[in-house]
């Protein structure tokens, strides 16, 4: 295992990084390497040049703006995973983290580099879309803001142009009404999910509303099960047998070496209901 | 006799320096000045190679060499053999493969090595690979077991038609034919079992040294056995004399059957120390370990018992398509024919035939694994009759017991290839049911059903051959030498690569000579230090090690006797030895071991019979193999919705005869014990259908973690063999050849209530959750 030869540049800040891009077409961004030197070393992806953002400062806070919480880009999934901030406000984010691979990875591996990475059976991801969130992107062009719903495009492609760096993402605090759920299926513990569904929404009275019941490991992208969502939101809990048929509609896994698509299918349709219930009754 | 040490859990001497990063290992070894030697593979599982131009990489920055099958230094090289021959269908040998170094014309399987590239550093040497030039011209290949013989499958070599190896019996077939004619049952199974691949920590490594003054080379690697290694390198394939090759394997991490051959990789290791004059170190990758190391097991197998309307067992057949790979690896066909004789488990059943048809496919050379062909046998007896119980609408334990042999039927023929030498197994049972409170089991089963899943309990009866095999069992040597300070060094020709045996064997070396045992030095793998050693493997080393060591200390103490009897001014027939010290019987005049062996080097030459100091050496083979034994019970639970497979509960009661040190037995066991697990709930190797290896890395071919195992209740019943003269039977395998058979049995019992009778493995979610989707469809 060695990857093909590349050059590699070392950024003092988020414009000098921005510059770094620019001077080389296919140049990317190195975050914590967990993803992307595996690549490298399997030859899956031979970039020119590695533009590392790990000596930028500033993209590692986590943030609580008014009703919003604000992971920077270089936060660690550990780092993630212990803060208070976190816990009580992206309480979503904080039940998935666990599930991301191991420790050692974890101490490495960044929040922006498993959205900018947008591997499909990736946790955080789903969390995002779950929540509709947003995400903070800085280029050649300056600075914008793309809506969770809008950033995920296809197997491991984002709305991230060349020579961009996602800066941060933002999710809604977490309120009383709020209600999320989390499960995912995998061999093992830590292993990348067979199966996963991060969900969120609004209690009302005994039902849902706006909720967000997003998949990952079933496509490309994080996929919003959008029939079973509007079958919840219109009949609520009653309708989950329902919901569960019409994830049929929504849902298109392909066959993977681990679960061929009908048994991911299938599953999709176990954790929606353990999901369902848990939202359900959240103190249970 | 009583012993101090034999029996204590004493602490591993060796841990010290392996869990302070003092061990030494063969990477470990490389001086500064080692070149890296890199493998150039094979991208297809069935290839004709056109053509392959090394121009380029030659000339690229920091080669040192690049060889390829064509290179008169590979091109004069022996090929690899097998040690076994069997018979193809008309009678005739088994065709055997050209298993070269590197391959020429054709490769067989991804992985195949086509080039060695050796360079100043690993990463010059990866770059030249890529600049290596080679027309391929893609075959279609066959890698499944089951289809190797479709008339339309591939053919992997034209001299074996239908792609058959071998066909291997055993048994007596129309004593068979005749019990299932008159049987009132015939019950069958049909299953696989996975392949595997040992992945040890350390993975196969080698580094080379060339004498170019002496024309020797020594090689350093991890083998189970470096006596063996070096006749295989040295004679076959190298064709040099063997003094010209030392080999040693030092610090080794894991073998489990996998590190038993030079591999093409030492050998051209070697080759290029000595073109390039220089150290040249080889270390596999893990990902081409996974590509190049020998897979396991790979069995398609139907098993079918016989029985009497009280069930009584009247016959077993067991059909077996085995894969041997695309070439066969030295040991190759052990695994598939040398332990058959488990097929009779604890039980008497008066007729046994076993057909084992060998098939070659485009895939790594099988060889022995932790238990090679033991578990396997294991699982054929063990399955069926689980199988035999539930239709028959028996108990499982009361069929088992019904057809147990007694201890007092013991010795006892099986009438197929075993004979057993001792052992009580129903006991065994019994204490197993008691550790496992397989009676508590209902209502454990209420519970789990409580909280929606389903609970099975399953029992296997392992028993397996160990220090075989049956034909003649193989020796071992050893040499006891005191120094002229009084101290004891041993060397033994088993080796340690995990096991503990440089602390079990101090143990039983400082009983015999009633020494201290942090004062006996075990050394072992080196073929300079250590004359001959046949190596550890097959659960030998604790039987054929002190066996050979209880000689050598008799003709130690003898010696000594006469060298004391000099010192005291006795006859040596007067003189008694005990717990260290040698009286003249009568007197008070007495002489301590250590004293004895000072003396053997200051004494004058008259009174040592003309030879100075106190060693002996011995090679011994223990009389007969023997055999451990236990019983496994394993709980699993299973959640129906999603299929995933937990395994709750375990308990092994084992008979390993005589235990040297209880902790590194009950070592053993766990480890064994996960390995089996492993197999069972995750491990597999997987191909797609063009031949690609889909399991390449840690990442998809997943291995058992702590937290997969519940907190395993082991017990001891220690039945000593009269086979050898400290009792002991072997521990090595025993937790592996059990644990398969439990597990699926358990699976099996935790899926009857939905009609659902056999589910292969690896018990993955998605096989249990089509298991029992297809079990709801079926159902009316
Ligand atoms: C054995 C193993 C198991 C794993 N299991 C899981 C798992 O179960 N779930 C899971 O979600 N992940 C898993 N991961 C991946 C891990 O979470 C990664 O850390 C993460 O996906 C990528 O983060 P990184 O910081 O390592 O990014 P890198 O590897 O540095 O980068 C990944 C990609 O994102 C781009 N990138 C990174 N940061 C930015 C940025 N700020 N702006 C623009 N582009 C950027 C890089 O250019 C690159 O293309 C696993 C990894 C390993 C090695």
């Amino acid at each position: 295992m060695k990857p093909a030869a590349f050059a590699y540049a070392k950024a003092r800040s988020l414009d000098h990084a921005i510059e770094l891009l620019g001077t080389r077409e296919g140049a990317r961004v190195l975050a914590g390497g967990q993803s992307l030197i595996a690549a490298l070393n399997m030859r899956l992806d031979a970039p020119p040049l590695l533009v590392d953002i790990n000596g930028v400062s500033g993209l590692d806070r986590i943030e609580r703006p008014d009703g919003q919480v604000e992971i920077g880009a270089l936060v660690r999934h550990a780092q993630a995973l212990g803060s208070q901030v976190v816990a009580r406000d992206a309480p979503l984010i904080a039940r998935a983290l666990p599930h991301i691979a191991h420790p050692a990875i974890r101490n490495r591996g960044t929040v922006g580099g498993s959205i900018a990475y947008a591997d499909p059976a990736a946790e955080l991801p789903a969390c995002l879309l779950a929540l509709a969130g947003e995400v903070d992107i800085t280029g050649p062009a300056g600075r914008r803001t793309v809506k969770a719903d809008d950033f995920f495009l296809g197997l491991f492609e984002t709305a991230l142009g060349p020579g961009e760096i996602l800066t941060a993402i933002r999710v809604p605090a977490a309120t009383p009404q709020m209600r999320c759920g989390f499960a995912e299926l995998a061999r093992r513990h830590g292993d990348y999910a067979l199966v996963g569904l991060a969900a969120c929404a609004r209690a009302d009275g005994a039902g849902l509303r706006d909720s967000r019941f997003v998949f990952f490991g079933v496509g490309a992208t994080p996929v919003r099960a959008r029939k079973a969502e509007a079958v919840l939101d219109a009949r609520g809990f009653d309708g989950l047998d329902e919901a569960v048929a019409a994830l049929a509609d929504d849902l298109h896994p392909e066959d993977d070496i681990h679960a061929s698509g009908k048994a991911k299918r299938h599953l999709a349709g176990v954790l929606l209901r353990r999901v369902v219930r848990e939202m359900q009754d959240p103190w249970a | 006799m009583n012993y101090r040490f034999i029996g204590k859990s004493l602490p591993r001497s060796e841990d010290i320096r392996l869990i302070q990063g003092r061990g030494r290992y063969t990477a470990d070894l490389a001086p500064p000045s080692a070149a890296r030697l890199f493998m150039v593979r094979s991208p297809y599982a069935a290839a004709r190679i056109v053509s392959i131009d090394a121009s380029a990489a030659r000339a690229m920055p920091g080669v040192l060499l690049v060889l390829t099958g064509d290179s008169p230094e590979v091109a004069s090289l022996g090929t690899f053999t097998s040690k076994l021959r069997r018979k193809t269908p008309d009678g005739k040998p088994n065709f055997e493969p050209p298993y070269r170094t590197l391959a020429r014309d054709r490769v067989q399987f991804v992985g195949d090595p086509v080039a060695a590239i050796i360079a100043e550093t690993l990463d010059q040497a990866k770059d030249a690979a890529e600049a290596l030039r080679i027309e391929w011209e893609p075959l279609p290949a066959i890698t499944e077991t089951k289809r190797a013989l479709d008339p339309d499958a591939p053919q992997v070599w034209p001299e074996a038609p239908r792609n058959i190896c071998f066909v291997f019996e055993a048994g007596d077939e129309a004593a068979v034919n005749a019990a299932f004619a008159k049987a009132k049952h015939t019950v069958s199974v049909t299953y696989d079992i996975s392949r595997v691949t040992a992945a040890p920590m350390e993975t196969r490594a080698a580094l080379a040294f060339y004498d170019s003054a002496a024309e020797a080379w020594t090689l350093y690697a991890p083998v189970q056995n470096p006596h063996a290694v070096r006749e295989e390198a040295a004679d076959k394939v190298l064709r040099i004399a063997g003094n010209r090759l030392r080999v040693i394997s030092p610090d080794v991490g894991g073998g489990f059957g996998l590190k038993e051959v030079p591999g093409p990789e030492s050998i051209l290791a070697l080759v290029g120390a000595r073109l390039i004059d220089r150290p040249v170190l080889w270390v596999a990758e893990r990902s081409e370990a996974f590509a190049s190391d020998f897979h396991a097991r790979d069995n398609h197998s139907t098993a079918t018992l016989a029985l009497d309307a009280e069930g009584r067992f009247l016959a077993l057949r067991v059909d077996t398509i085995a894969n041997i790979g695309a070439y066969i690896s030295l040991n190759g066909l052990n695994s598939s024919t040398n332990n058959l004789g488990g097929l009779s488990g604890v039980y008497r059943t008066p007729a046994i035939f076993t057909r084992v048809t060998g098939v070659f496919t485009n895939t790594q050379p099988t060889a022995p694994y932790r238990g090679a062909g033991r578990p396997e046998a294991t699982y054929a007896i063990e399955r069926v009759i689980d199988v035999a119980a539930r239709r028959l609408g028996m108990d499982p334990v009361e069929l088992r017991r019904k057809n147990m042999i007694a201890p007092s039927q013991m010795p006892y023929d099986t009438g197929f290839i075993f004979t057993y030498d001792s052992g009580e197994f129903e006991r065994n049972m019994d204490d197993a049911l008691a550790l496992g409170d397989w009676a508590g089991f209902p209502q454990r089963r209420k519970e789990a059903a409580a909280r929606g899943k389903l609970r099975g309990i399953g029992l296997s009866n392992p028993i397996e051959i160990s220090a075989g095999p049956v034909t003649g069992t193989l020796s071992e040597s050893a040499e006891i030498r005191f120094d002229s300070t009084g101290s004891v060094t041993v060397t033994i020709g088993t080796h340690s690569h995990g096991q503990g045996h440089e602390t079990s064997f101090a143990q039983i070396v400082a009983d015999l000579l009633g020494l201290e045992p942090e004062h006996v030095k075990v050394r072992y793998g080196d073929t300079e230090l250590i004359e001959h050693g046949t190596g550890s493997f097959g659960s030998r080393s604790a039987v054929a090690g002190s066996v050979v060591l209880i000689k050598t200390a008799d003709r130690i103490i003898a010696r000594a006797k006469r060298i004391a009897a000099a010192h005291l001014e006795a006859s040596p027939d007067d003189i008694t030895f005990e717990d260290g010290i040698f009286r003249v019987v009568g007197t008070d005049k007495q002489v301590g071991l250590r004293e004895v062996a000072r003396l053997a080097y200051t004494l004058r030459p008259s009174e040592l019979d003309g030879e100075h100091g106190l060693a002996a050496k011995m090679m011994v083979a223990p009389a007969r193999p023997t055999f451990p034994n236990g019983c496994h019970i394993c709980e699993v639970e299973i959640d129906p919705e999603t299929g995933a497979c937990a395994i709750v509960r375990y308990s092994v009661v084992d008979d390993v005869g005589r235990i040297i040190n209880p902790m590194l037995v009950e070592g053993q066991i766990h480890g064994g014990v996960v390995q089996g697990l492993g197999q069972m709930l995750f491990e597999a190797i997987v191909y797609d259908d063009g031949g690609q290896l889909l399991t390449g890395s840690f990442m998809d071919y997943a291995m058992p973690r702590a937290r997969h195992c519940p907190s395993f209740a082991c017990h001891n019943n220690e039945v000593l063999t009269p086979v050898n003269p400290l009792g002991v039977k072997g521990a090595g395998e025993a937790g592996t050849v059990g644990a398969l058979a439990a597990v699926a049995n358990a699976v099996a019992d935790a899926l009857s209530p939905l009609g659902i009778e056999h589910v292969d493995m690896p018990f993955t979610p998605e096989r249990i959750w089509r298991a029992i989707r297809d079990a709801r469809r079926a159902a009316p």
